[in-house]
């Protein structure tokens, strides 16, 4: 049988739930022997996000024009979606954001009224994304399979539940030790 | 005194009459959900997570203001239950700012681990993102309406208890919000006694103490139901 | 006022007062608008002028019920307002004239004299008014609502002099439970049974609280009863107060009708003064004064409970039944509280009696009942009708139909009803059949839609209004008509999927089941009776979702 093919990617997040994920510590390597690392910003050196993934642990809210054109990718080339963390199923600390109103109000917040020096707009079409209005979480914008929340997930949570999906069962996704959030 | 024989989840209970079922509920060992209520104060039947299902009625009743009567046949935890109670917490998820991963309440909220109890792991409704203040006029205390799920509790904690009636409702529908005195900062509402009734009150981590930091906050319930036995049956003891 | 003689006095000397022919001219809030009262002071003027004055006299009354062809001017002998007329009613007697111009007037006098009127002539035939039965409106657009004597003079007062001289309050509770009144706010609670239960609840304070919160878009029934004939709703209320054994009464009324508070106010001076409210009325033992409050512009303040909370002075917000306000009300006294055109309903049942009453309308609804007709129309105004015609009579005969195209739906029972489709609109007007259908009776608006109204804005509009109307109190209704508002809107902008329209159905169902008071319970019926009849609509407005789950 073919190994299945893994992949995590990084959106608008602190990459906590990523440190979460090598806190899985030793079973990392039992999971490595498992599955084949295809994409993730902790794991693999690959650029482009590769067809036929069969899970992927997503990490953040989407905040800007790349995040969403990468979730969208993601959705479409990937079997099982994992809504990964807190920022990911509620769009968490980057959306304390969206009480300013859009982006523009954002930026100008950021970077001019609280600028100490040189105030100025970031604007480099193609190579700083642009921001969306709103922050959303994962589940606004693509379908999601398992929604693993928490601030983030500790390495147990995770281990949890990437080890039935490994014998090719789904998670149970109930109890304190595996949806709180915080 | 008389005594109602009604049966809750299939199980018989005798129990006095003018009881509410949520209280023959916890006396008889089963648990029924709430965050309005609050042992102590008086029960304003506003949050809806106490509904329980009563045989012969069409309607679903709050148990922490429904009497029990003799012969009742009530359901505590039925799908449908269960159901309307996950939507309820996802609605209150989606109408705030709920942000535990920097809430002084995290790990010690009432809201959050009624979301873990209803098995809630993530809101279908999409977060409205309301713009709301914080007010931290006051020397000892800070209220953030970001984290404000409108229990009114600590209302009827200041009103019943303290009897300073520092706090009330402001509002209404969606932009309703705890207000301090006549809408004034709350350090400067000379009705609050700096009790701190309203931080052990509050579910969330909406009242808090000024200076104790993500997931620092600590109640001490305790001292309400202290107060309230010293004031109803005159016993000083915790 | 201390006998019966004494009220016959006045209602003689009133009646030999009055000319032979009344020129009635409404000066209610609708025909105000538009220049009624430059209109009244022309026909006065110009009967002085012609020398008319010992013949004919004009006089300001209330809503006559065309309200879309106001201001209104009708003529009527004043004989066929004695209680003891009986005979014929010449049809050329009898004049209407409608959408009068204030220029116009004088020439609806000097017609009198010989020759035509420059104004429109109306015809008192027309299904409008020929279908109506009017039995809390009888008097409604025939009388001065701002000059006792005159509610005196068409025999007002005689019921409550009936109920205290020659009834024992228990009497009286029966005639009312025989009648088979159900209250009019929309609920359709047996008015007998709640007043039994108030009668029998022991406490020395009781109150009596007249509902005056008319609320719902496009409704303006009570609004008219209290304009137009104000004593007849304080008769009510203090028959009402002496069965259940009330001596306090409380009439809450919006801030939004300034008219029907300024002459409440009028009429309970009048009747103090006459000795027919206070202290020993009819110097009998029993006291009744009526207080006006004033509401300032809460919707949910039309639910009892909130009501109550306003009149203590609190905020108004629900509070969980029981205990219903007949046992613990009014500052936790018992309190009977009912709708206005409930208690408009009472003086005539008792004057009449219950076994009369019970034998109009259908076999649960009895009486009549005064609906708002609105919308698409072409005859838009009040109506008063018996229980049990159909809607169709209703929309098409009297209301004439829509002006362009064809009925859609019609609207009953305002944010807390349903749409009915045209296909139902044989459907008797009654609670139950309202109810089987998904509407509700409602306190009596009827919106009428033609073809070119997009159901789906409808139930968003009524979404919309509840939303800005909760309290706040419970969460369903606090956050769930938010959410189900921007589900609406999602969906009136295409972007919304086959799964969101299932999440809408199963949150209406959730706020229907779990919100705290009527406000709540009712919301997402707007939503719930178009999605029942009008699937379609929504179905159009879906998009195909680009990733299909898995």
């Amino acid at each position: 049988m073919d190994k299945i093919r893994f992949a995590t990617v990084w959106l608008a997040g602190c990459s906590g739930c990523h440190m979460s994920f090598l806190d899985l510590d030793e079973w990392l390597i039992e999971l490595a022997q498992q599955v084949d690392v295809v994409f993730s910003p902790v794991g693999s050196d690959i650029k482009v996000y590769p067809e036929h993934v069969d899970v992927c642990l997503v990490e953040g809210g989407v905040a800007n024009q790349d995040n969403l054109e990468l979730l969208l990718q993601v959705r479409r080339q990937t079997k099982l979606l994992i809504s990964f963390g807190d920022c990911a199923v509620t769009a968490n600390v980057p959306a304390m954001r969206n009480m300013l109103d859009g982006a523009e109000a954002v930026l100008k917040r950021t970077y001019l009224e609280l600028a100490d020096y040189t105030p100025q707009l970031p604007h480099e079409p193609g190579i700083v994304p642009e921001l969306l209005d709103q922050v959303v979480p994962v589940h606004q914008v693509v379908p999601v399979d398992i929604y693993m929340p928490g601030c983030p997930p500790p390495a147990d949570r995770i281990r949890a539940t990437l080890e039935p999906l490994l014998r090719g069962e789904m998670p149970v996704m109930e109890g304190r030790d595996m949806i709180k959030f915080g | 005194m008389s005594v109602k024989t009604l049966k809750i989840d299939g199980k018989d209970i005798a129990i006095e009459s003018g009881t509410t079922v949520l209280q023959a509920a916890k006396e008889n060992g089963v648990a029924i959900p709430t965050l309005c209520h609050l042992d102590g104060v008086s029960d304003v039947g506003a949050c809806r997570l106490c509904l329980v299902e009563v045989a012969g009625s069409n309607k679903l009743l709050p148990a922490c203001v429904t009497e029990v009567a003799e012969g009742m046949d009530i359901q505590t935890n039925t799908p449908k239950l269960q159901q309307y109670r996950k939507m309820t917490v996802e609605l209150l998820f989606a109408e705030g700012n709920h942000v535990c991963a920097v809430c002084v309440a995290n790990g010690n909220c009432e809201l959050q681990d009624m979301a873990v109890l209803v098995g809630m792991d993530h809101s279908r409704f999409p977060y409205q993102f309301p713009d709301r203040p914080v007010d931290v006029s006051h020397e000892q205390f800070g209220i953030d309406h970001n984290r404000c799920i409108l229990c009114t509790r600590c209302v009827r904690v200041c009103d019943e208890i303290e009897g300073a009636h520092v706090w009330d409702v402001a509002q209404r529908g969606e932009n309703c919000f705890i207000v301090s005195g006549l809408n004034q900062p709350w350090g400067e509402v000379d009705a609050c006694t700096s009790c701190g009734k309203c931080v052990d009150a509050c579910p969330t981590g909406a009242i808090f103490r000024k200076g104790s930091t993500t997931g620092e906050k600590e109640r001490d319930r305790a001292k309400l139901e202290f107060l309230v036995t010293a004031r109803e049956q005159h016993q000083w003891t915790r | 006022m201390d006998d019966l003689a004494n009220l016959i006095d006045v209602a003689k000397t009133e009646r030999s007062r009055q000319k032979r022919l009344r020129v009635h001219c409404c000066t209610s809030t609708g025909c105000r608008a538009a220049s009624s009262e430059a209109v009244l002071t022309s026909l006065q003027d110009t009967i002085k002028t012609e020398g008319l004055e010992d013949e004919v006299e004009a006089i300001g009354v209330g809503c006559m019920g065309f309200c879309g062809r106001g201001p209104l001017v009708e003529i009527e002998p004043s004989a066929w307002l004695d209680p003891a007329f009986q005979g014929d009613k010449p049809l050329e007697n009898e004049q209407l004239y409608e959408e009068v111009k204030p220029e116009q007037a004088a020439s609806i006098i000097t017609a009198l004299k010989g020759g035509t009127a420059t104004a429109v002539k109306g015809n008192p035939q027309h299904p409008f008014f020929a279908r109506q039965m009017k039995i809390v409106r009888e008097f409604s657009g025939r009388i001065d609502p701002e000059r006792i004597e005159e509610y005196i003079a068409v025999g007002g007062y005689r019921s409550l002099y009936k109920a205290v001289y020659e009834m024992t309050p228990a009497e009286v509770v029966d005639e009312i439970t025989r009648s088979g009144l159900r209250g009019r706010g929309g609920g359709g609670y047996p008015t007998g049974l709640k007043w039994a239960t108030v009668a029998k609840m022991t406490g020395d304070q009781k109150y009596v609280i007249c509902n005056g919160d008319e609320g719902d878009p496009g409704a303006f029934m009570d609004r008219s009863v209290l304009e137009s004939d104000p004593h007849l709703v304080l008769e009510g209320m203090a028959i009402a107060g002496y069965a259940v054994g009330a001596n306090h009464g409380f009439i809450y009324v919006r801030a939004e009708y300034p008219l029907a508070i300024q002459r409440l106010q009028k009429a309970i001076q009048q009747a103090k003064k006459y000795g027919l409210l206070g202290s020993q009325i009819f110097d009998s033992m029993f006291d009744f004064k009526v207080d006006i409050r004033i509401g300032a512009g809460a919707f949910v303040c039309g639910e009892e409970t909130a009501l109550i909370q306003s009149i203590e002075g609190g905020r108004g917000n629900p509070q969980p039944r029981p205990p219903y306000p007949a046992q613990s009300g009014l500052w936790d006294c018992p309190t009977l509280i009912n709708n206005v055109e409930t208690f408009g309903n009472i003086a005539p049942i008792i004057h009449r009696g219950g076994d009369w009453y019970a034998g109009i309308g259908t076999e649960k609804s009895k009486g009549t009942k005064i609906f708002a007709l609105t919308g698409k129309i072409r005859n838009n105004g009040l109506i008063e009708v018996p229980m049990g015609i159909t809607l169709r009579d209703i929309v098409e005969d009297m209301g004439g139909g829509v002006p362009e195209g064809d009925i859609k739906a019609v609207q009953t029972g305002g944010p807390s009803g349903g749409c009915i489709p045209v296909s139902l609109l044989d459907t008797p007007v009654d609670y139950d059949s309202l109810v089987a259908i998904g509407s509700m009776m409602g306190s009596g608006g009827m919106v009428v839609m033609d073809d070119t109204t997009n159901m789906v804005e409808v139930a968003k509009f009524y979404m919309e209004f509840c939303k800005e109307e909760s309290c706040g109190k419970c969460i369903p209704c606090r956050a769930g008509t938010v959410q189900l508002y921007d589900m609406l809107t999602h969906l009136l902008s295409q972007q919304a999927t086959e799964d969101d329209l299932i999440k809408l159905e199963e949150l209406c169902r959730m706020v229907k089941e779990t919100s705290l008071c009527g406000l709540g319970m009712s919301a997402p019926n707007p939503v719930l009776s178009t999605l029942r009849y009008f699937h379609d609509e929504y179905e159009a407005l879906l998009k195909t979702p680009a990733f299909s789950s898995s």
